[in-house]
């Protein structure tokens, strides 16, 4: 492919939205963008605005209230996306599961890409998740071209 | 219009994006250098730009490309204006254009951090745009002329005559280019008060027009700085290099101020610096 399959592979915009999250995993995805590990590099921006963004980052586990927020950002992204799942809430819904009022992991509500188990996770793994992600992302463009076509 | 020249507006438009490119590229190298990291490699903006041509299209209303496809127009035919030795202050007027067209594009949609983003938009026009004016009747005292090719036949370079006026454009480039501390239009990053200011609405292949636009807005500008010194052209060139770095230092040591602090700064300190130095031309011929 040309320019511009190698060119999305080398800047991955990232946004980042907590589902009720118990801020453990929020912090160490907001670690991942510090001088420390430097996720610039790779290119990784945090952009805050789903029209620019890339790479979705949900943690936390998803309930009837926020649900609607979830599905509204992931609707404004524009193809081709791709969605990471952070941490044992965003997975499978974690020790909150059985709760009344949560549906479970983020896959209940919208399409997941790739999962990123811990509790919380560890920085280097959800640096690794969004690599996985930008992997999928090129099958997702292709895909976007054959309902083009 | 000979061949020639039609020649050097071709190439001022194919190279003037791609130096542009790099100069925000070696600026975000810099910029992570002088944060104690590692940074992005070089290339960085043009892997953005291509990134963003192959994102879906999604138009929040059908005007919307029609103002972006006008800031980059206007301020492709500013720089033409530059590189053809042309009028200065029509040069001028079409920049003011190419910022208007930016502006009607974020007033088009109905977010309100594109509306608050492109209000900002405006005061930082009513600030910069009085100091722009009056390097122009600067020039004008000093060359007699409005035409840039008469600043490259004059025997001495503008700075000498015009000091204070440089530094009043040094301190609208910093407006002009939306870097800290006046940078409430476009936050620089996405996830402060403003989104992304009067971006917010557009994706895809309209937000990579923003951003050629950008680097052609930078290599315009440090164009108009290095006119300050035209005699030998290198040396202006080195001067506006060197202004760019100034530009990313104060970038990374301010904060944002808010844009009452902004205006009034401006005017006060940037016409009032342009104003002494035009009186005192015609004080002391």
């Amino acid at each position: 492919m040309g320019i511009i399959s190698k060119s999305r592979k080398k800047s991955p915009w990232i946004m980042h939205y907590d589902c009720t999250s118990c801020n453990g995993c929020d912090i160490e995805t907001l670690a991942c963008l510090t001088p420390m590990y430097d996720a610039e590099r790779l290119g990784i921006i945090n952009v805050g605005n789903p029209k620019h963004a890339d790479i979705l980052l949900v943690t936390g586990s998803v309930n009837k209230r926020n649900e609607i927020v979830l599905k509204n950002i992931y609707n404004q992204m524009p193809d081709p996306k791709c969605v990471v799942a952070i941490g044992a809430c965003a997975c499978t819904g974690g020790i909150f599961k059985e709760c009344y009022n949560v549906l479970g992991g983020v896959e209940n509500v919208i399409p997941v890409d790739v999962f990123v188990p811990g509790c919380c996770a560890r920085p280097e793994a959800i640096i690794d998740g969004i690599v996985q992600a930008i992997g999928k992302l090129d099958e997702k463009a292709e895909a976007m071209k054959k309902v083009a076509k | 219009m000979s061949i020639n020249n039609i020649l050097t507006a071709v190439i001022a438009i194919i190279a003037a994006p791609i130096l542009g490119g790099l100069l925000f590229g070696i600026d975000r190298k810099i910029t992570a250098r002088m944060q104690n990291r590692f940074g992005p490699p070089v290339l960085q903006p043009f892997y953005d730009f291509f990134k963003l041509i192959g994102k879906q299209g999604i138009a929040v209303n059908q005007t919307q490309m029609v103002y972006v496809l006008g800031h980059l127009f206007f301020a492709i035919g500013a720089l033409v204006m530059l590189v053809l030795k042309q009028d200065l202050l029509m040069l001028m007027f079409i920049l003011a254009f190419s910022g208007v067209s930016l502006i009607m594009g974020a007033m088009s949609v109905r977010s309100p951090y594109s509306k608050i983003g492109a209000q900002r938009e405006i005061m930082q026009m009513m600030a910069y745009e009085p100091v722009l004016l009056l390097m122009v009747v600067g020039v004008y005292k000093v060359t007699g002329s409005f035409m840039i090719s008469d600043i490259f036949n004059h025997d001495k370079p503008l700075l000498y005559s015009l000091p204070l006026l440089f530094l009043a454009f040094i301190y609208v480039l910093t407006i002009k280019l939306r870097k800290s501390p006046f940078d409430f239009s476009t936050s620089h990053h996405g996830h402060q008060e403003l989104i992304k200011g009067v971006t917010t609405e557009f994706s895809g292949t309209q937000l990579a027009l923003l951003e050629l636009t950008d680097w052609i807005d930078l290599v315009l500008l440090l164009g108009l700085i290095s006119l300050f010194f035209a005699k030998p052209l290198w040396v202006g060139i080195l001067i506006a290099l060197v202004c760019y770095f100034f530009e990313i230092v104060i970038d990374n040591i301010s904060a944002r101020v808010t844009w009452q602090w902004m205006v009034k700064i401006t005017w006060v300190a940037g016409i009032g610096a342009a104003l002494v130095n035009i009186v005192w031309m015609y004080l002391i011929p």
